[in-house]
């Protein structure tokens, strides 16, 4: 599906430079609203292309440990929907371009209000949404009136989704697709290069979308090997375990908190323009 | 979205549609990767229905490996002490393994067989759908894994040990407060790995559409045995039935042959814990929650203004579950069943009652069946025709029980 959305302007403008994407994921909240609020306006000037933030929710079924407790922390810390949106304005007080994508699962939403919620993700800045538990059988509930309002709804790929299905997953999705590199959850084992690029090439045969390949890039050098295969990776367990390493005892954010996270993505962003 | 309650019926046993959803309620809301699982078992479980042979291997099972049928049984005592209601137990805890657990394990491991698969896993709470699990298991020779709580290993220790011993994999769960929820989340986590060899054996009738339609198909012997047994003893069929809800496979198993009997009144009995007035010190997601998305499926949840899933709390280990299977919140909103709830004090109270009265001692889960026929049997008359669903037997809960009631063994 085409769109005209700040993913689509970034997307081009990297293909134009003959550029691979660094996309993001950190918690909104975590570990405390502060905290977050400096990371994830620091993204853009360590090198992160797309910004994915996580709402955070007590039941991530598609989780391993790191985001898991990633997740936690924000809620014990007192984050909730609300306050991801604010946390999305406040980001975008100091940064009008770089692509936000609220991702997460679909009860915190549906509670919210699925209309209210998109609309007041719209008028915070947020450009796109990948909500793991609405499958393409559920369109009509969230994808269908998003896109409607301008948002991408971005979906996985994996590699479960065999031939016959893939057309249904592609149909609404628009931004990018998210080719989840392993049968697994995040933060598990790395996936092998191999299967990777023989899936994404199958992909791109159905779709003129990037392709951003995630689940498992925890390193610069395995960042830089996968995104030879597609348009982007996505980074987001290595992300939020160095957010874990640099809390104190008590759980409190360290002076190394932000800038710990911010010079890990420094070097992933140095090693796909390299 | 129109609610369901507007809308006049003709027959309450026609769903679910063919996306899964029993009027909003339901569905299949998974991640990717499960969902080309779920649509390939739902393919297996349609073409097994379609196959004689299946349901014949199911009978000849039933008969001869779970004791069914189970005994309809008049409680004589309880009936002249309440003076009510005509009070009949469905003895579905004298089931091989205790409870009627081994009812749904039975259908579906034969359906995991037919699909070719090699690995078996299941979440628990209580232990009984564990060692039902594992039971089906060691007859078939598969390797199973079981997701508990770990709060749940340490309260249901008699079920532990004999999941031990039937040599299956048991995984505690120290994520959230380590109870079925958390469970069934490592479970489902475990599947979204092991995609190709392994069978995911939910044991109530929640999660993606087909395991709310299919569970309650292979509980549904318990209703028509009812119905055949009471014809049989008292020419007609019950004017009440009662079942506790944990995720309702019990009950909808007693319900659902009865549903378009419109004479027959129907109640579901959920978790009141300390109170429904507590709060997170309860487990009744139908009378103390609210509509949301969890495990697969849109129904009743115990959740904050966030939408964030609290634990509940029930003396019981089975019915301490956030939420309901989405029949269940279904047949709340269409008015069809009516669901009420009985505190852990009113539960410990029955089991005890019924100790006494019948010398049946029944599990903590059907005490609260059991607590709402005490309440419910002496407001109704003498000819009233009433079934309480005695889904499991007490032995697993003696420990928590003789706590509980400050008795040293
Ligand atoms: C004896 C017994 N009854 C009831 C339940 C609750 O489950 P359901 O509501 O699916 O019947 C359990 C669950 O473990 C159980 O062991």
């Amino acid at each position: 599906m085409k769109t005209d959305t700040r993913i689509d302007k970034r997307f081009a403008k990297l293909r134009q430079e003959g550029r691979k994407a660094l996309v993001t994921f950190v918690t909104a909240g975590d570990p405390d609203y502060d905290t977050s609020l400096k990371i994830i306006s620091g993204l853009p000037g360590a090198g992160a292309d797309v910004i994915e933030i996580g709402m955070p929710f007590s039941d991530p079924m598609a989780d391993g440990p790191p985001i898991q407790a990633s997740g936690l922390r924000a809620l014990k810390a007192g984050q909730n929907m609300i306050k991801t949106l604010q946390l999305v304005r406040d980001v975008r007080k100091s940064d009008a371009d770089t692509p936000i994508v609220l991702m997460g699962y679909y009860n915190p939403i549906y509670v919210y209000g699925n209309e209210r919620f998109l609309d007041d993700a719209v008028a915070a800045g947020v450009d796109g949404l990948i909500v793991v538990d609405v499958p393409p059988e559920a369109d009509d509930e969230l994808c269908v009136p998003a896109i409607a309002r301008g948002l991408n709804f971005i979906r996985l790929a994996t590699p479960t989704t065999d031939d016959k299905r893939l057309p249904a997953v592609l149909k609404n999705t628009s931004g990018f697709v998210y080719y989840v590199s392993i049968t697994g959850i995040t933060g598990a084992g790395s996936a092998k290069a191999t299967d990777v690029g023989r899936q994404v090439a199958r992909i791109k045969k159905s779709t003129d979308l990037p392709v951003a390949i995630g689940f498992g890039v925890k390193t610069p050098e395995q960042a830089k090997e996968l995104a030879s295969h597609g348009d982007a990776v996505v980074v987001g367990s290595a992300l939020v375990t160095k957010i874990a390493e640099s809390l104190d005892k008590d759980g409190k954010p360290t002076a190394m908190t932000a800038s710990g996270v911010l010079q890990l993505v420094q070097s992933l962003s140095g090693a796909l323009k390299s | 979205m129109a609610t369901t309650a507007d809308v006049k019926l003709n027959s309450y046993r026609t769903g679910p549609d063919d996306k899964g959803f029993f009027g909003m309620f339901g569905g299949r809301f998974v991640a990717e990767t499960l969902m080309p699982l779920i649509l390939e078992l739902e393919r297996a479980y349609d073409d097994a229905k379609a196959d004689p042979t299946f349901q014949a291997e199911i009978d000849h099972l039933n008969l001869h490996y779970a004791g069914r049928p189970s005994p309809l049984y008049f409680a004589e005592r309880m009936t002249n002490e309440l003076g009510g209601a005509k009070i009949y137990f469905k003895r579905d805890e004298l089931n091989h393994t205790g409870s009627h657990k081994i009812n749904n394990c039975l259908g579906q491991i034969l359906l995991a067989r037919r699909m070719g698969k090699t690995r078996i896993i299941a979440e628990t709470g209580a232990g009984q759908h564990g060692v039902a699990v594992a039971t089906v298991c060691a007859k078939y020779g598969l390797p199973c894994e079981i997701y508990m709580g770990a709060l749940d290993v340490e309260r249901q220790a008699p079920n532990v040990a004999r999941m031990k011993l039937l040599n299956a994999k048991l995984n505690p769960v120290t994520a959230g407060a380590g109870t079925l929820k958390d469970a069934m989340n490592e479970a489902l986590r475990d599947w979204v790995t092991n995609v190709t060899d392994t069978y995911y054996l939910i044991g109530t009738a929640a999660g993606p559409h087909p395991y709310p339609a299919m569970v309650r198909d292979f509980q549904s012997i318990i209703g028509k045995e009812t119905r055949e047994q009471m014809i049989a003893a008292e020419g007609r069929i019950p004017d009440t039935l009662v079942a506790c809800i944990g995720g309702g496979s019990n009950a909808i198993g007693l319900f659902h042959p009865f549903l378009d009997d419109k004479n027959t009144a129907i109640y579901g009995v959920e978790a009141g814990g300390h109170g429904l007035d507590v709060e997170n010190g309860h487990a009744a997601s139908m009378n103390g929650g609210s509509p949301g998305v969890l495990h697969g499926n849109r129904t009743y949840l115990l959740q904050d203004s966030d939408g964030q899933i609290l634990e509940g709390h029930s003396i019981s280990a089975g019915l301490d579950y956030p939420g309901v299977g989405p029949e269940h919140a279904w047949l709340k909103d269409t008015g069809r069943v009516t669901y009420v709830s009985i505190t852990d004090k009113e539960a410990l109270e029955a089991l005890q009652f019924c100790t006494r009265m019948e010398g049946i001692i029944p599990a903590l889960e059907p005490s609260h069946a059991l607590a709402h026929v005490m309440k419910l049997a002496p407001t109704l008359p003498k000819d009233n025709l009433l079934v309480m669903n005695l889904c499991g037997r007490g032995d697993k809960d003696l420990f928590t029980v003789a706590k509980a009631l400050g008795m040293k063994i």
